[in-house]
């Protein structure tokens, strides 16, 4: 029997690397323990945080439930606010609407503050391409980007980097900075090169936490202050978000950002909340002349279009899956070859890469609901996951999703179809399991992916109608 | 068709599903939120403290002439104030000889350079401020510009004690938030920090790496 799933090989491949690779295993074991009991702290009433979850995942489904007419009203009240609102179908068009600020403005360089979003669409390639800067200015983002890498964790960038690798790499990167090991130095200078972009940039881009329908509000969390940099500081804001971040109410904001950082880090609170409700007023000293907001789909729509897989858009991006993932915690972010690595990377990819090439993340997981379980929003990350793996064995007429199916074989195909037959006539069920049990001995030993950790699969000596008969006797 | 009306479409044609009500969250308390007036300052201390913020007790007399002290005890000289700073008199009077005050009345782009660079501290009065979290409540405009309390190095917050809110949505509720945000509201709970290196807590990331909160008191 050939192996039931065929894991895409770069997948394996790099899983493999990551695992025999003793300093990465060493930095993700330390790095989680450490964010796991940082949030086992910040919740040590079990009731108050089941009630929080429940309100938190009402609120999101609340939203999700009323996503067009609150992104229209969420549009409505931005406009009256002077913010401009923008729509994209794909990463091309969200870049392309970018560039053409950027272009508008005659803008050379770019700050940025912390956006996943940005990196689903490769928007830092798409401008250094058209001749702007493209500089990340979370000290996690600068330190991947300096290191020509992307983010290993969605709230922590540079989990899988030691001082010493930072170290070296500010030495190597940066003129005139000796090697240092100390951490506060190693910030002072970040500080210091990173201070000089915020004053000169012509464009700041960053993310959005949530986006209030009610007041027209662009919710942003953070603790260094760059994301006040870059919302605040150039002439031109552009935040660019998911259709889903939307949510009802300015009260709303409160509970999720209840949860929000005691998930994420373990900390009761970020250093900056930040509720941006338009442009600079013409008697106003700082502040952007222009904000725009980016809307995005890349794929949303199609998780949204069904109801079990809907459930995925109710996500905070808080990361408290990965925390507890005990596949992420041995691979870490980069073996999965997404933007959004572990748990939440499994569920969101498909939607946004296809199920063709992202398949196999669904099948890397032992199931064992430690994502569920922690998650601020109740998303049945599980179920998703049973699902999306009988997607990928679909059949075409019963696909649903881009890529369904293509985790079928011919040979897979052929076993099931051999099997169907076998189960729906009697007759030919007896004598196929007659000479199962009779040549059991004949059973290979080589049984693919199976053997690999497990012994081989042998039919029972007696079948259950043999036994049956037995006891009636 | 344009993205806007494509993803419009694809939203309205999805199954509704089960309608969910909108969340009722007027029973909703942190479990930390109860207490009277003096409860709420001592929260509000202990987690600020936590926070790595300074907290001094003042009253409104006695401000200025703190303010000014702390300040020159960490080596300010030129810290930056607003047009609507209160007390402003007073406070010309106490800096004279201890400290440079620069008042905030051009637009920021004419001279971001000075800003960044010749600026030791900021000062900025505070709106309000919540207990669970530790923070301040800023509520940025013409007179406090939004930069007082980010560029300069060490940001000094005026806090009136009797404004302090259990929690955030006790404070949207209490001010009527959604009725008319500011174009910048910010809840600020301490200086600015990162723990992106290996996971340990630095001061003065990109913000200030001081926040002090004169607490005042009638």
């Amino acid at each position: 029997m050939s192996q039931p799933i065929e894991f895409h090989p770069s997948f394996a491949e790099r899983s493999r690397a990551a695992v025999n690779d003793p300093n990465l295993r060493k930095s993700f074991r330390g790095a989680m323990d450490f964010l796991q009991a940082k949030r086992r702290a910040q919740f040590p009433d079990a009731d108050e945080l089941a009630r929080l979850r429940d309100l938190g995942s009402a609120i999101r489904r609340h939203a999700l439930a009323n996503l067009p007419e609150l992104l229209q009203q969420l549009e409505a009240k931005l406009t009256a606010n002077g913010v401009i609102v923008h729509w994209a179908e794909t990463p091309a068009e969200a870049n392309a609407i970018v560039l053409d600020i950027a272009r508008r403005r005659e803008a050379k360089r770019m700050v940025k503050g912390k956006s996943m979003v940005s990196e689903e669409c490769g928007l830092n390639h798409a401008m250094e391409a058209a001749g702007v800067e493209a500089l990340e200015t979370d000290m996690g983002e600068y330190i991947v980007q300096l290191a020509g890498e992307g983010p290993s964790h969605i709230i922590m960038p540079a989990i899988h980097k030691t001082k010493q690798e930072i170290a070296r790499l500010f030495e190597r990167k940066l003129p005139g900075v000796a090697y240092t090991e100390n951490v506060d130095e190693l910030i002072r200078i970040g500080r210091q090169v990173l201070r000089k972009k915020f004053a000169a940039a012509d464009i700041g881009l960053s993310g959005v936490n949530f986006a209030v329908a009610e007041t027209g509000t662009l919710f942003l969390v953070e603790n260094e202050g760059n994301g006040r940099m870059c919302t605040t500081v150039p002439r031109v804001h552009v935040a660019i978000t998911g259709i889903e971040k939307v949510v009802a109410k300015l009260e709303h904001v409160a509970v999720l950002n209840s949860l929000l950082p005691r998930s994420a880090t373990g900390q009761p609170v970020e250093t900056y909340q930040n509720f941006i409700t338009g442009p600079r007023k013409p008697d106003e000293l700082d502040g952007p002349d222009e904000v725009h907001l980016i809307l995005l789909d890349n794929g949303r729509t199609q998780a949204y279009a069904d109801l079990q897989l809907r459930a995925t858009l109710q996500c905070i991006r808080c990361g408290a899956c990965m925390n507890h993932c005990p596949v992420y915690a041995r691979i870490g972010g980069h073996a999965y070859g997404t933007v959004y690595p572990g748990p939440i990377g499994a569920i969101v990819s498909p939607h946004l890469l296809g199920l063709e090439s992202t398949y196999p993340l669904a099948f890397a997981s032992t199931l064992c609901g430690a994502c569920a379980e922690v998650c601020p929003v109740r998303i049945p990350i599980v179920d998703i996951l049973i699902r999306l793996r009988t997607e990928a064995q679909a059949r075409p007429e019963a696909a649903h999703l881009r890529g369904s199916g293509s985790a079928r074989t011919g040979k897979v195909s052929a076993i099931w179809r051999a099997w169907s037959l076998v189960y729906s006539r009697l007759r030919l069920y007896r004598i196929a399991t007659w000479f199962l049990s009779r040549g059991r001995a004949l059973s290979p030993t080589e049984q693919g992916a199976w053997t690999r950790c497990r012994t081989p699969l042998v039919p029972a000596s007696k079948r259950l109608r043999d036994l049956m008969r037995e006891r009636r006797r | 068709m344009s993205a806007r009306a494509n993803i419009l479409a694809r939203l309205t044609a999805a199954p509704r599903g089960e309608p969910v009500p909108l969340p009722d969250l007027t029973e909703w308390r942190s479990a930390a939120s109860q207490g009277d007036a003096a409860i709420r300052v001592a929260r509000f201390w202990t987690n600020i403290g936590a926070a790595h913020a300074e907290v001094h007790d003042t009253d409104p007399d006695a401000w200025p002439d703190l303010l000014c002290r702390l300040a020159a005890e960490k080596g300010v000289r030129r810290m930056l104030i607003g047009t609507g700073a209160p007390s402003a008199e007073r406070l010309t009077a106490s800096a004279a000889g201890r400290l440079e005050l620069v008042r905030y009345e051009r637009l920021a782009h004419d001279w971001k350079d000075e800003m960044f660079d010749g600026i030791d501290a900021g000062f900025s009065p505070v709106k309000s401020a919540i207990a669970d979290t530790g923070s301040l409540v800023l509520w940025p405009d013409a007179g406090a510009p939004r930069l007082l309390s980010l560029v300069p190095p060490i940001h000094f917050a005026l806090l009136d004690a009797s404004r302090i809110h259990a929690d955030l949505r006790s404070a949207m509720i209490a001010e009527r938030w959604a009725d008319g945000m500011p174009t910048n509201a910010l809840v600020v709970s301490g200086p600015s920090k990162t723990a992106d290196i290996q996971q340990t807590l630095a001061y003065g990331a990109h913000g200030p790496r001081e926040l002090v909160v004169l607490l005042v008191k009638s």
